[in-house]
C-alpha cells in the first residue's frame, strides 16, 4: 500500500490510472474536472508518458481511439457536455472492441447547465448516448477512495472485455478531498499482450481496427459478438453495496455522492425509529437488478433518489415492478439534496 | 560488323494486363507515348471494356502506362534487342 | 513480334505491400495511383511491418484491404487525431493518415490543424478532388466556383458557400510543419513528382523530421461527370489555376 494522501476526487482519478498504467491521456479542460487534467499535465511527462491537451474532446476521444488500437492503457476525462461531444467516438471505441477509460465528471444540464453537480448524465451513460446497440461498463464511485480504487478497476475490466469503460463521478465528488491510501503502480509489462493491437505487422497477418462492413450479415455477426460479451458481462460483473437492509421497511435507492449522503439519512431514520436501508448500484451498467428484486420483495417502499429528474429511477421501476412502491425524489440544476430534505422524504413514504 | 559503327540496341518492352482488374478507364492510352494500346471491345467479367496491346511491336516498355493505372492492372517488362 | 516475358526483366510490378484485393474505386479514379504510390513507398522504405495506416470516412474508408500493414479505421474528420493517438503510444511506428475532402478540410479542420500545430510526427495524404466522392457528389470546401454538385445544382456561389479553401497555404502559415506540397497525378511526369513528394512525406517521418502533409489534386470522374482522360485535363487546365502545384514548405 502507498502513503496516506489527501486528495480530491479529481486528483485520485487521475493518480489511480497513473498507477494502473495509463499510458496515454487526451483531454480538453473543462469544469469541474480541471484538476484531473493538471495532475496529468504535471506527472505524465515526467513519467515519459503521454499528455496531450487536446484540440476539442472529439479530438480527445479520437486520440484515445488510436491509443487504444496500438494496445496501450489510454483515457480521456470531460464533463457533461464534452461527453456528448464524445458519443461517436465511444460508440467506434465500442464497435471496434477496444479497451479505454472515460471519466464523466457530470455537471447540471442541460445545454451549458451550470458547474455544480448533477446526476442527470445515467441515461447518456448507461442507455448509449452513442448510436447503435452498445454499452460501456458505468462504475459510480461515491467516495474519494472508491474513486481511486474503481478507476484501477475500470483499466482491468476494459483490457479484460475489450470495451470502454466509464467512470461517472459528478462535480461534488470530483472537488472534495478526502484521506487515500493507493496501491503501488502496477507493472506494465506484466499485463497480457494484446494480439488484436496494430503494432506493427511483423511476423503476424494484418490487424484492422474497425467498427465495419457493408455486408448485413457481418455486421449482424459483429453485433452478436459484442452482445453476448454484454452478457458475460451482466454474469460476472455487477456490483453494489447494502445497508441496513436485514430488517429494512423502505429503502433508499441512490448513487454517487447522494448514496453517500444517505448513509447519513438511513442513521437519522434509524434513530427516529424508521427501518431504512440503503441500495447502493456500484455498477450502473450492469445495473444490479437481480439483487434490487430480492430486496424489493421484503420492503414496501424503495425511494429513488437522485440529483436528476428520474433516470436511474426507470431501471430501479424496472427491477422493483409491482414488488413495492417506487416513489422518487429528485433534485435538478446543480442543487444537492440535503440529508434532512432526504429524510422528509423518507417520513413521507415510511408507514 | 563494319569497323568504326556502333551497336545499337532498341528496347522492346511487353506488357502483360489483368484482364479482370482493367476497369477500361483509358488512362493507360492517354499516357503511352507510342500507339502502343487501345479498347479491346473485349468485356470482361465486371463489364468493362478492356485494353490490350493493339500494336505490341511498338512498345519499348517505358511503364507509363503501368505508372498511371489506377488498378495497378499492368505490368511491365524490357529487354534489349538489337536494332 | 511479340517476345516471350522469359528472357525480359520486369520493371514494373504489383508493389509487394498491396494485398491481392481489386480496388472498389471507380474507373480513372486517382486514388488507385496515389495506393500504389504509397505502397511502392512503403516497399522501398522497407517499413511494411512498421507500419500504420489510418483510413478515412469517404471512398477511400476500404484503405484497410489494400495494404499488407496493420490499419485503423477511424470516425469522419478524425484520422489526423486518430494517427496522433497512434504515433505518441509507439513513435516506432510509421503512421500515415490517409483522407478526402470532407474528412480532412470539413468535418476535420480542427484536427487537421492542430495535428500539423503540434508537429506530430505523422504523414498526412490529403486527397482533393473537390466533390464528395462516396455520399453522391456533395460540394466539399475545396469545390471551384462555379462547381455543379448535388448541393450546389446551379454551381457554387460564393456569396453562399464561400470560396475553395486552399488548406495547404493554411496549413504552411504554421511553424511546426516540415514538408508542405501540393501535387498531382494528371499525367506521368505530375506522377512522377508525387511519387517523389510521397517518399520525402514518409523519410521525413522515419527519420523524426516531425509533421509532413502532402495534398494531391486527384480525379473524381464519376461526380465531375467526365471521362477519366477528360478529368485528367480537368484537372491540369483548371484545378491548378485555383490549387497551384509545388511546395510550400520544405524544412526537411
Amino acid at each position: 500500500m502507498g502513503e496516506r494522501m489527501l486528495l480530491r476526487g479529481n486528483e485520485v482519478i487521475a493518480e489511480a490510472a497513473i498507477r494502473a498504467g495509463c499510458q496515454c491521456y487526451f483531454a480538453y479542460p473543462i469544469t469541474p474536472q480541471a484538476e484531473l487534467l493538471e495532475h496529468m499535465a504535471k506527472n505524465m511527462p515526467r513519467l515519459g508518458r503521454t499528455f496531450i491537451q487536446a484540440e476539442s474532446e472529439i479530438a480527445a476521444i479520437s486520440m484515445v481511439y488510436g491509443a487504444a488500437s496500438v494496445g496501450v492503457r489510454t483515457m480521456t476525462s470531460s464533463s457533461s457536455p464534452g461527453i456528448s461531444l464524445k458519443q461517436e467516438g465511444i460508440s467506434y471505441l465500442a464497435g471496434s472492441n477496444l479497451p479505454a477509460v472515460i471519466v464523466n465528471i457530470v455537471r447540471g444540464g442541460p445545454g451549458l447547465g451550470d458547474i455544480a453537480p448533477a446526476q442527470s448524465d445515467y441515461f447518456q451513460a448507461t442507455k448509449g448516448g452513442g448510436h447503435g446497440d452498445y454499452h460501456m461498463i458505468v462504475l459510480a464511485p461515491s467516495t474519494v477512495p472508491e474513486a481511486g480504487e474503481l478507476t484501477m478497476l475500470a483499466f482491468d475490466l476494459a483490457d479484460q472485455y475489450r470495451t470502454p469503460v466509464m467512470i461517472l463521478a459528478d462535480g461534488m465528488l470530483g472537488q472534495m478531498m478526502e484521506p487515500v491510501e493507493l496501491p503501488e503502480p502496477i507493472d506494465v509489462a506484466s499485463l497480457p499482450a494484446k494480439e488484436w493491437a496494430t503494432t506493427g505487422a511483423k511476423g503476424r497477418d494484418p490487424n484492422v481496427i474497425l467498427s465495419f462492413d457493408l455486408d448485413p450479415e457481418v455486421l449482424k455477426r459483429m453485433n452478436l459478438a459484442l452482445q453476448k460479451r454484454y452478457c458475460q458481462i451482466e454474469a460476472k460483473e455487477v456490483r453494489y453495496e447494502e445497508a441496513a437492509t436485514g430488517d429494512a421497511d423502505i429503502l433508499i435507492a441512490a448513487y454517487g455522492t447522494v448514496a453517500r449522503i444517505s448513509k447519513s439519512v438511513v442513521r437519522m431514520a434509524r434513530a427516529e425509529g424508521i427501518k431504512l436501508g440503503l441500495f447502493r448500484p456500484i455498477t450502473l451498467w450492469p445495473f444490479p437488478y437481480q439483487p434490487l428484486k430480492e430486496l424489493a420483495d421484503r420492503v414496501k417502499t424503495v425511494l429513488t433518489v437522485e440529483m436528476s429528474a428520474g433516470q436511474m429511477w426507470e431501471d430501479v421501476r424496472l427491477g422493483v415492478a409491482e414488488r413495492a412502491n417506487t416513489p422518487f425524489y429528485g433534485e435538478m440544476g446543480g442543487v444537492v439534496p440535503t440529508p434532512r430534505r432526504i429524510l422528509s422524504e423518507v417520513r413521507k413514504h415510511a408507514s | 560488323m563494319t569497323e568504326g559503327w556502333m551497336e545499337v540496341f532498341m528496347p522492346k518492352g511487353m506488357l502483360i494486363i489483368d484482364k479482370e482488374r482493367c476497369k477500361g478507364c483509358g488512362l493507360c492510352i492517354v499516357a503511352c507515348p507510342h500507339p502502343v494500346l487501345a479498347f479491346s471491345g473485349e468485356l470482361n467479367r465486371s463489364g468493362y471494356n478492356v485494353v490490350h496491346m493493339e500494336r505490341p511491336e511498338a512498345c519499348v516498355g517505358c511503364g507509363f502506362c503501368a505508372l498511371t493505372c489506377p488498378d495497378v492492372a499492368i505490368e511491365v517488362y524490357r529487354a534489349r534487342v538489337p536494332a | 513480334m511479340p517476345v516471350s516475358t522469359e528472357k525480359m526483366v520486369k520493371v514494373f510490378g504489383r508493389p509487394g505491400s498491396l494485398t491481392e484485393a481489386r480496388f472498389t474505386y471507380c474507373p480513372g479514379c486517382h486514388h488507385g495511383i496515389l495506393t500504389r504510390i504509397i505502397a511502392q513507398t512503403i516497399d522501398e522504405l522497407g517499413i511494411v511491418e512498421r507500419t500504420v495506416g489510418v483510413a478515412p470516412v469517404g471512398c477511400a474508408v476500404f484503405a484497410y484491404l489494400w495494404y499488407r500493414c496493420d490499419a485503423i479505421q477511424a470516425s469522419h474528420g478524425r484520422a489526423s487525431a486518430v494517427a496522433t493517438g497512434v504515433k505518441r503510444a509507439n513513435p516506432n511506428l510509421i503512421v500515415f493518415a490517409y483522407q478526402g475532402d470532407g474528412d480532412f478540410a470539413s468535418i476535420g479542420t480542427a484536427e487537421s490543424i492542430h495535428a500539423a500545430n503540434r508537429g506530430e510526427n505523422i504523414t498526412v495524404i490529403f486527397v482533393n478532388n473537390q466533390v464528395y466522392g462516396m455520399t453522391g457528389g456533395e460540394m466539399a470546401p475545396t469545390s471551384l466556383v462555379g462547381q455543379k454538385t448535388t448541393t450546389t445544382p446551379d454551381g457554387r456561389d460564393p456569396a453562399l458557400f464561400g470560396y475553395p479553401i486552399r488548406f495547404s497555404e493554411m496549413i504552411a502559415q504554421l511553424d511546426a510543419p516540415v514538408y508542405v506540397t501540393r501535387q498531382a497525378l494528371y499525367d506521368t511526369k505530375r506522377i512522377m513528382d508525387a511519387t517523389k513528394a510521397i517518399k520525402k512525406a514518409f523519410t521525413n517521418q522515419l527519420e523524426g523530421k516531425g509533421y509532413s502533409l502532402v495534398e494531391v489534386l486527384a480525379t473524381c470522374p464519376t461526380n465531375w461527370r467526365m471521362k477519366p482522360t477528360e478529368a485528367n485535363k480537368h484537372v491540369a487546365e483548371v484545378v491548378t489555376k485555383v490549387f497551384p502545384l509545388g511546395d510550400l514548405i520544405d524544412r526537411g
